[in-house]
């Protein structure tokens, strides 16, 4: 394990492997979301309940899910970085943060387009939402810590002991807060389960929900790409590259 | 010239210069604790003075402006020790880490934490707390402020080499803070209706020790990171 | 002085790269320092010295390369490294609310010791009489001498010491540089970084790492 994430750690390689594997995501991604979409909002069967307004769901529970895998990447990103001083995965870290925090705005906004309909109101303190709300609190937080950082290789650090420290702290929030929303709500108000959905719904969903995957790990790839060449301008390699693509 | 201080000794003895140097500089004791009676009497002007209304809020308004005096009085916590050099010696001390930043935030608690215990049933009369809270009030503040200190420290410890601190530092910390609010207000409102609240003691009991145990490590490591 | 190299070397930087605000400050920097040595780390400001110094204690950590002190990486073997190492920042470590002797009492037992006579160290660093004035009053150069007061009681092997004579008098000066001397003779090693000229310890003696002042 040790050998083989090291021989990741060079930066140089780290750049050339998430080069290669780039075209691969971008080009599922872009078809499986291709196809998820298109099949979700155009020709899957309407709600007999909420009609044509749930479909927003195709797009609200992938980015809800990956939401939280985002995070969870994000953390033990940090976590290899942390343990094995890899300054490549904290910056991989860093670069999930800000793909996070957006596909996290996402479902909170989709959520809440989808509650007016459903519930007459744009937001109600519905478990889910307020983890969502919660959750999108944690990457801001290691989205700012990472910005205040004039050192960019620090930054990077700080934010990934943040975000292992958000990480165990996610199950306690989510608990707490599902038993908080029990609580005070009478429990009428309940997103349809996924188990109670006819395969002509489940299936975009679920394409919806790798394709979503792939997009992150896509523009992660970018992302991190981009991180590498600038914590590295001044490497002959990184030089190289800029002559290089300069000549073209 | 042995070494011979065992890791005992190394905790009380910084421990206690903490105690030494907070009482001879006495406005880091009084100032948060102003802060948080300050906030608790906005409430009442903010919302208005009937006594079911304020009874109602009063467990939330306590707990939510302990969270904040606790936030703002920990902005100090490594500041001092950060521009005078002296956390750069307790970082290279034979001492571990872990220890002596356990030292530190406890000495912080004994100064902020307990006299917001102490004044917290003072502000419940003025916000008409019910009188059954009172006994899960004390008990949910005891265990849970020192979870504050523990959890806050951890991001005082990331910014403490930044320069602008107070904004960021609530980013990273307040979400921490959700389960603590949760289980601390909920147990007072059980008390308050005459319901057991024993278990909601338990869970914030369990956050102490969760966090005894493993914030020491990350405020540790955040401080490695800080003063590279 | 082969047989010297190969088994007293106490610490050993290898490969060190340090990268400061996307300037290189040094770049693959490679070096042994034996105990007996004492070694002045030379360049302009801004060349990394005081860069250097951290690394070597192990409180920056460097782009890359490593450092090992008695063949073990610093960051693994940090106990013992610390147990071993006496830096001395440009910050002082001193309180400002707290007693040149309570300052002093402190920093000792914090580094393991738990028997020593506070005011007869102080004496030997000209601050006798000042023992019960808080650090806050007292003038830059007995404020710098408090924090090297530990200096004169102390078993580490390793000094690291950054501007060590910042703020201190001639005869302070003097009476530094026979505790260097003093202390390479025992077998320990003494890292420093001074714009100062020493005049006891001559160039003979003084070892120098020089760091140049990179642009890009």
């Amino acid at each position: 394990m040790w050998k083989w994430l090291h021989s990741y750690a060079d930066p140089e390689r780290a750049y050339n492997l998430s080069g290669k594997l780039l075209p691969w995501f971008a080009m599922l991604a872009t078809a499986l979301v291709g196809i998820g979409s298109v099949w979700g909002l155009a020709f899957a069967p309407t709600d007999y309940q909420q009609g044509d307004s749930y479909r927003i769901i195709f797009i609200h529970v992938p980015a809800a899910s990956m939401s939280m895998a985002a995070y969870m990447a994000m953390a033990s990103s940090a976590f290899i970085g942390l343990v094995w001083q890899i300054k490549s995965a904290d910056w991989a870290a860093a670069a999930i943060a800000p793909i996070g925090a957006v596909i996290t705005f996402i479902a909170l906004i989709t959520g809440a387009t989808w509650g007016k309909p459903m519930w007459g109101t744009w937001w109600v303190w519905d478990a889910r939402l307020t983890s969502e709300l919660v959750l999108l609190f944690l990457y801001l937080g290691v989205i700012a810590l990472y910005a205040s950082f004039e050192d960019k290789v620090l930054a990077a650090r700080a934010a990934g002991i943040l975000a292992i420290v958000g990480v165990i702290n996610i199950p306690i929030i989510k608990y707490s807060v599902e038993w908080w929303s029990s609580l005070h709500q009478p429990s009428t108000i309940r997103i349809t389960e996924k188990s109670t959905m006819s395969t002509d719904m489940l299936y975009p969903l679920l394409i919806n929900i790798a394709g979503f995957g792939l997009m992150i790990g896509a523009i992660t790839l970018i992302r991190f790409r981009s991180e590498i060449l600038a914590r590295n301008g001044m490497r002959p390699w990184v030089r190289e590259l800029a002559i290089a693509e300069g000549v073209k | 010239m042995k070494k011979g201080i065992s890791f005992r000794q190394a905790f009380f003895t910084l421990l206690k210069r903490d105690l030494q140097i907070a009482i001879r500089h006495k406005g880091d004791i009084f100032n948060p604790l102003l802060f948080f009676i300050l906030v608790v009497t906005l409430f009442p002007l903010g919302i208005g003075p009937e006594p079911q209304v304020l009874s109602r809020v009063a467990p939330g308004v306590i707990w939510v402006a302990a969270l904040l005096a606790s936030m703002l009085s920990l902005e100090r916590l490594f500041k001092a020790d950060y521009t005078d050099g002296s956390l750069e010696q307790m970082l290279l001390s034979p001492q571990p880490l872990p220890l002596m930043v356990l030292a530190k935030v406890l000495a912080h608690w004994i100064l902020t934490g307990v006299p917001l215990i102490l004044v917290a049933p003072l502000l419940a009369v003025l916000l008409h707390l019910e009188d059954n809270s009172y006994g899960a009030l004390i008990a949910t503040l005891a265990l849970g402020t020192p979870v504050l200190s523990l959890l806050g420290a951890i991001g005082v410890a990331l910014t403490v080499g930044l320069h602008k601190g107070g904004v960021l530092l609530s980013l990273l910390i307040l979400p921490l803070y959700i389960p603590v609010l949760i289980f601390a207000t909920t147990a007072i409102d059980a008390a308050g209706m005459n319901l057991p609240y024993s278990g909601h003691l338990a869970i914030i009991g369990a956050m102490l020790v969760g966090s005894l145990v493993l914030a020491p490590f990350a405020i540790g490591a955040s401080l490695r990171v800080s003063t590279n | 002085m082969v047989e010297k190299n190969s088994s007293k070397t106490l610490l050993s930087a290898n490969q060190l790269t340090c990268i400061r605000e996307e300037r290189i400050l040094f770049d693959e920097l490679s070096f042994e320092i034996t105990a007996g040595e004492i070694v002045q780390i030379e360049g302009p400001n801004g060349s990394g010295k005081t860069s250097l110094l951290r690394i070597l204690a192990g409180l920056s950590r460097p782009y890359a390369g490593d450092v090992h002190y008695q063949g073990m990486n610093i960051i693994r073997a940090r106990d013992e490294f610390n147990d071993d190492l006496l830096y001395l920042g440009h910050l002082a470590g001193v309180k400002s609310e707290l007693t040149a002797e309570e300052n002093l009492n402190f920093n000792l037992r914090i580094s393991g010791y738990d028997k020593f006579d506070t005011r007869d160290i102080l004496a030997k660093v000209n601050l006798a009489g000042f023992e019960e004035a808080l650090a806050g009053h007292l003038s830059a150069g007995q404020h710098r001498r408090t924090a090297l007061a530990r200096l004169w009681h102390t078993n580490c092997k390793i000094w690291l010491l950054d501007e060590p004579f910042t703020a201190i008098d001639k005869k302070g000066v003097e009476e530094l540089e026979h505790l260097f001397l003093a202390h390479a003779k025992r077998g320990g090693c003494v890292v420093l970084t001074t714009h100062q000229d020493m005049g006891i310890i001559g160039d003979d003696i003084l070892r120098k790492i020089c760091l140049e002042y990179r642009f890009v």
